[in-house]
């Protein structure tokens, strides 16, 4: 029996819920005429959670006997992913009031969906994590196919479905090695049977490496990343916003959590899995994206690339490592929120463009849009003083502490080969002349608010680096702890 | 006048000059004048600023002045720290010196988008005082590359034809040279707990040869690229005759140098195991870039090339005498390598001013299309004289001073290594002096020059500074070679020391 006190910690999860389901009622009542005001409150109802979640003391803390854990990282990780997603919810409404989809369920279902990523990032068991992931994604397949009557949005939806589905089965599959072979399924016991044997056996290296795989798949990590450029491009741009967002994050989270906690011990039977993805999505993510025209699917690459950054830093296995990816995730929420805000007002007379020709001439006629594009595509390739170069910075800094030279060295290779690409979008806004088509001016006060605010966070986080740095370092602290 | 912090205020004033133009309204032609004279008087006061460094610095003190430390990320032991000794102050001056002037040059030059033209200049000085006056290695880094944003600008905006490949070739190169030495950093970091660049300096040598040997030429990655070795060089050419006028002065003449600084505050005191073991390796390649370099110079001039890659390539080719005049180790050749780096900034900025003077007024770059200029424009010619004889190293130019000083060091290290950095000076002589006669003296059918109008008052303004100082540092040393004694004696010791200690390790060891 759970006793009254033991849910507190999940006041945050419990409370966005709540609201989830009121402003559904809210949607039901009123018609898709309330989208604006779900909106509206949707967003402030994940601000709210994440005030709620700022509010824990950072202790480790148990719930629901222990299958769910609130520490430090987990502060920080519910922080972003809440963050991220109400900078989406705000940016998206006018794109999808003017796009024939304002419906109410669109921030309905993106709250549902933050409500499974704040469980997963919380799970401390295995079933936990499964119910945390499904929560998540049954809400993100709804959203991929969106629109409904577009093929492309339809085919995203389908895509994902069949693949998700796919990973979670492996994901189950892995699970239940692990808990046919420890004989539960609670993170603190494996590390307990882990720890009482001298060698681990192979049916719960098997079972982990199956685990890997299933998430591998949610954070679109080569080889595992086949859907992540389609399901880009083809859902409607402020659910890809929110793709290469929030879920990205928690399911780094999950992962650095699976990986850390339970498998701490089996760190060298990961690391080599996670180092051979680590070089493949990082060349991939390179290469990928050079021959792309759409600029969803240069992003998509561009995120297999950063995940092959983040798993750079995983594969030190060091508590730098983790700090380091921690830094690496807030920034790239960050921009990643901040170039869907410049891709979401690239319109021509109310039609979204993709293409990535549209950039063309950029700086004459939206100068201020240019130039914060500009800061995000440099700070995407690394280039300082902006802040993706400190993302690369510590998880660079974190391989070479764990003499993976070789990877680190691979590493700024391709983040030269990147460059590339980014670099592309800059020449189009700024060297090249004439415009395709003429943007439309955006006039979408929310979208300049996020625009400034990321633009102002990746120009000036050089400036003022230590509140992300300490967070980030006591939470990874924190997750070593436990 | 102590409390201030002047080399912070010398580094972020072009800034504060770049954010006045921002806030520039009006039409078209008041926005454009308005943008050149800020952008002009904020270069003269750090210029102003700048001479008070020189003014207080004191020769006979080793170690840093005018230093300034302040907590930036203190969980990391990473903070701001500032400071220079003899041997930056004299770059830093070099910048905030020639800005100026190629601003002047870039005058007329740009006629579009002059607002943005200017703003990125300013940021371009303000992160190259930057580079010179970091003594902590990550800010170091941050200003390093932040150099590349503003240059990558302004070759692709304000470019030749072929800008675009230009800019992207240039961003590219600089950008895989440059990763490296980031490597080099974080594994500096992680052995030593900071980057606090004299700790590293008083630390270094205690690594093992062959981590030093790496990180060694991790670092020598950007040299090699700017220097440039085959199959490296392709940037450079394009990125140098595609950039507009002042930019490429810029690029030549300040940018240029950072490689040579990077061996004399990094390389060489922090790493000296591996700078013993690599020297053979520099002197190897900087006497195959110098003679290809100068091939490529001669095949230019033969073929009535582009001017401006001559000029590109005939600059580049000293670069390697301060290679060499370093990793001597000697006084001289130390000495020696800092007066040819500020001395080939001057000269490479005042060729690529001259260079652009005559493309502004014919609208092309052929040396076939030149030819009489002496008729037509003979201030410039004079001008054009001055620099051409400072490039030779003909005595009483600040050439000369150079020249000497690295081969008598180089002579010290190997008589062999001598005589093959003088055979670039005759083969300098050739393409030089070809080069003059061809624009200057020869009276062809080519009748593109005539009728062209000699130096206005801007350009005399541009051309009277760099020839005084020119002359100043040949026919004076004194007053810079003086301020570099003590560093570069200071550096020299700090080398020998540590090299014996890790000589007695390995004895002991044995």
């Amino acid at each position: 029996m759970a006793e009254i006190p033991s849910i507190l910690p999940a006041t945050p999860e419990i409370f966005l819920a709540c609201s989830a389901l009121a402003l559904l009622l809210l949607g039901v009542f009123k018609g898709d005429c309330a989208t604006r005001l779900v909106s509206h409150l949707a967003a402030a109802a994940l601000l709210v959670a994440a005030i709620l979640v700022l509010s824990h003391s950072g202790a480790r803390v148990f719930a629901f006997n222990g299958m769910f854990v609130v520490d430090g990282f987990g502060v920080f990780m519910k922080t972003l992913v809440l963050i991220g997603a109400a900078a989406v919810v705000m940016v998206g409404q006018g794109y999808a009031a003017q796009q024939r989809m304002n419906r109410f369920e669109l921030p309905v279902l993106i709250v549902l969906s933050t409500v499974g990523m704040m469980m997963m990032i919380s799970a401390n068991d295995l079933m936990a994590l499964y119910m945390g992931l499904e929560t998540q994604s049954l809400a993100l397949y709804v959203l991929a196919a969106f629109r409904r009557d577009t093929q492309t949005s339809t085919e995203a939806g389908l895509k994902y479905f069949v693949l998700g589905a796919l990973s979670s089965g492996l994901l189950l599959f892995g699970a239940s090695l692990i808990y046919g072979f420890t004989g539960t399924t609670n993170f603190d016991r494996i590390v307990a049977v882990l720890a009482s044997a001298p060698k681990a056996e192979i049916g719960i290296v098997v079972g982990m490496v199956f685990m890997i795989a299933g998430l591998a798949f949610k954070v679109a990590a080569v080889p595992f990343h086949m859907w992540a450029p389609d399901v880009y491009e083809g859902s409607p741009t402020p659910v890809t916003a929110f793709f290469a967002a929030a879920p990205k994050v928690a399911a780094v989270a999950l992962l650095l959590r699976v990986l850390i906690d339970p498998f701490g011990g089996l760190t060298d039977q990961w690391r080599q899995i996670i180092t051979f993805m680590a070089v493949v999505s990082m060349v991939l993510g390179a290469v990928g994206a050079i021959q792309q025209t759409n600029i969803k699917r240069l992003l998509a690459y561009g995120s297999i690339g950063h995940v092959g950054y983040i798993f750079l830093g995983l594969a030190a296995g060091s508590e730098q490592g983790v700090r380091g990816i921690l830094i690496y995730l807030a920034v790239y929420l960050v921009m990643t929120v901040g170039t869907f805000a410049v891709v979401l007002s690239m319109r021509h007379q109310g039609r979204p463009v993709e293409n990535i020709a549209h950039f063309a001439g950029l700086s004459r006629t939206h100068p201020m849009m240019a130039l914060v594009m500009a800061l995000f595509m440099f700070s995407m390739a690394g280039i300082p003083p902006l802040a993706g170069f400190f993302g690369k910075f510590y998880v660079f800094l974190a391989a070479i502490e764990g003499h993976l030279y070789g990877l680190a060295v691979i590493g700024v290779l391709t983040s030269v080969i990147a460059a590339f690409y980014y670099l592309r979008i800059v020449k189009l806004m700024y060297f090249d002349e004439t415009p395709v088509e003429s943007i439309d001016q955006q006039n979408d006060g929310a979208v300049t608010v996020v625009l400034v605010g990321c633009g102002v966070f990746t120009a000036l986080f050089f400036f003022f680096p230590v509140p992300i740095m300490s967070g980030a370092a006591s939470a990874a602290a924190s997750l070593f702890a436990g | 006048m102590a409390g201030w912090p002047i080399l912070s205020l010398t580094t972020f004033l072009p800034l504060v000059g770049a954010a006045s133009i921002l806030a520039i309204r009006g039409d078209a032609a008041t926005v454009a004048r308005n943008a050149r004279n800020i952008a002009l008087w904020t270069t003269l006061a750090t210029f102003l600023l700048s001479l008070l460094l020189w003014a207080g610095f004191d020769p006979n003190v080793t170690g840093y002045q005018f230093e300034e430390r302040a907590d930036w990320i203190p969980a990391f032991n990473i903070s701001y720290h500032m400071g220079i000794d003899g041997i930056s102050l004299f770059f830093v001056l070099l910048t905030t010196f020639v800005t100026p002037l190629c601003i002047l040059a870039s005058w007329e030059r740009i006629q579009h988008r002059v607002k943005e033209f200017m703003i990125a200049f300013l940021v371009f000085e303000a992160a190259m005082t930057g580079i010179f006056c970091a003594l902590d290695f990550l800010l170091f880094y941050l200003f390093y590359e932040a150099v590349l944003l503003p240059m990558f600008i302004i070759i692709g905006v304000w470019g030749g034809p072929q800008r675009v490949p230009a800019a992207l070739r240039f961003f590219l190169y600089t950008m895989a040279g440059s990763v490296f030495m980031l490597i080099a950093l974080l594994v500096f970091y992680f052995n030593f707990g900071t980057t606090d660049i004299p700790v590293l300096i008083a630390q270094g040598h205690t690594l093992s040869s062959s981590t030093q040997i790496w990180l060694w030429l991790a670092l020598a990655a950007s040299f090699v690229i700017k220097i440039p070795v085959w199959p490296v060089h392709t940037w450079l050419p394009d990125a140098y005759a595609e950039a507009p006028g002042g930019a490429a002065a810029l690029l030549a003449g300040v940018l240029l140098k950072v490689g040579g600084y990077i061996f004399l505050r990094f390389s060489i005191p922090m790493l000296p195991i591996g700078s013993e073991v690599l020297a053979p390796l520099v002197y190897a390649l900087a006497v195959i870039a110098l003679i290809y370099v100068s091939g490529v110079t001669v095949m230019i001039t033969l073929a009535y090339g582009d001017l401006k890659k001559w000029v590109a390539y005939a600059t580049l080719a000293h670069m390697g005498f301060g290679y060499i005049g370093m990793f001597t180790m000697t006084t001289q050749g130390l000495q020696g390598a800092v007066i040819v780096m500020l001395s080939y900034g001057l000269i490479s900025v005042a060729l690529f001013c001259c260079v652009g003077m005559l493309e502004e007024r014919a609208n092309t770059r052929d040396i076939a299309r030149f030819s009489g200029v002496v008729e037509t424009m003979p201030v410039f010619a004079f001008a054009m004289m001055v620099f051409m004889l400072a490039s030779l190293g003909v005595p009483g130019t600040s050439g000369f001073v150079g020249e000497f000083l690295v081969l008598v060091g180089a002579y010290q290290a190997s008589s062999w290594l001598a005589l093959f950095a003088g055979t670039i000076l005759v083969l300098g002589c050739i393409y030089f002096l070809w080069m003059y006669r061809l624009v200057v003296f020869e009276k062809a059918e080519r009748a593109d020059s005539s009728g062209l109008k000699d130096l206005n008052w801007r350009e005399v303004a541009i051309v009277v500074p760099l020839v005084l100082v020119i002359l100043w540092i040949g026919i004076y040393p004194d007053s810079f070679i003086h301020e570099t004694t003590a560093t570069v004696g200071d550096l020299i010791n700090h080398y020998q020391t540590a090299l014996a200690q890790a000589g007695s390790v390995a004895v002991a060891l044995h």
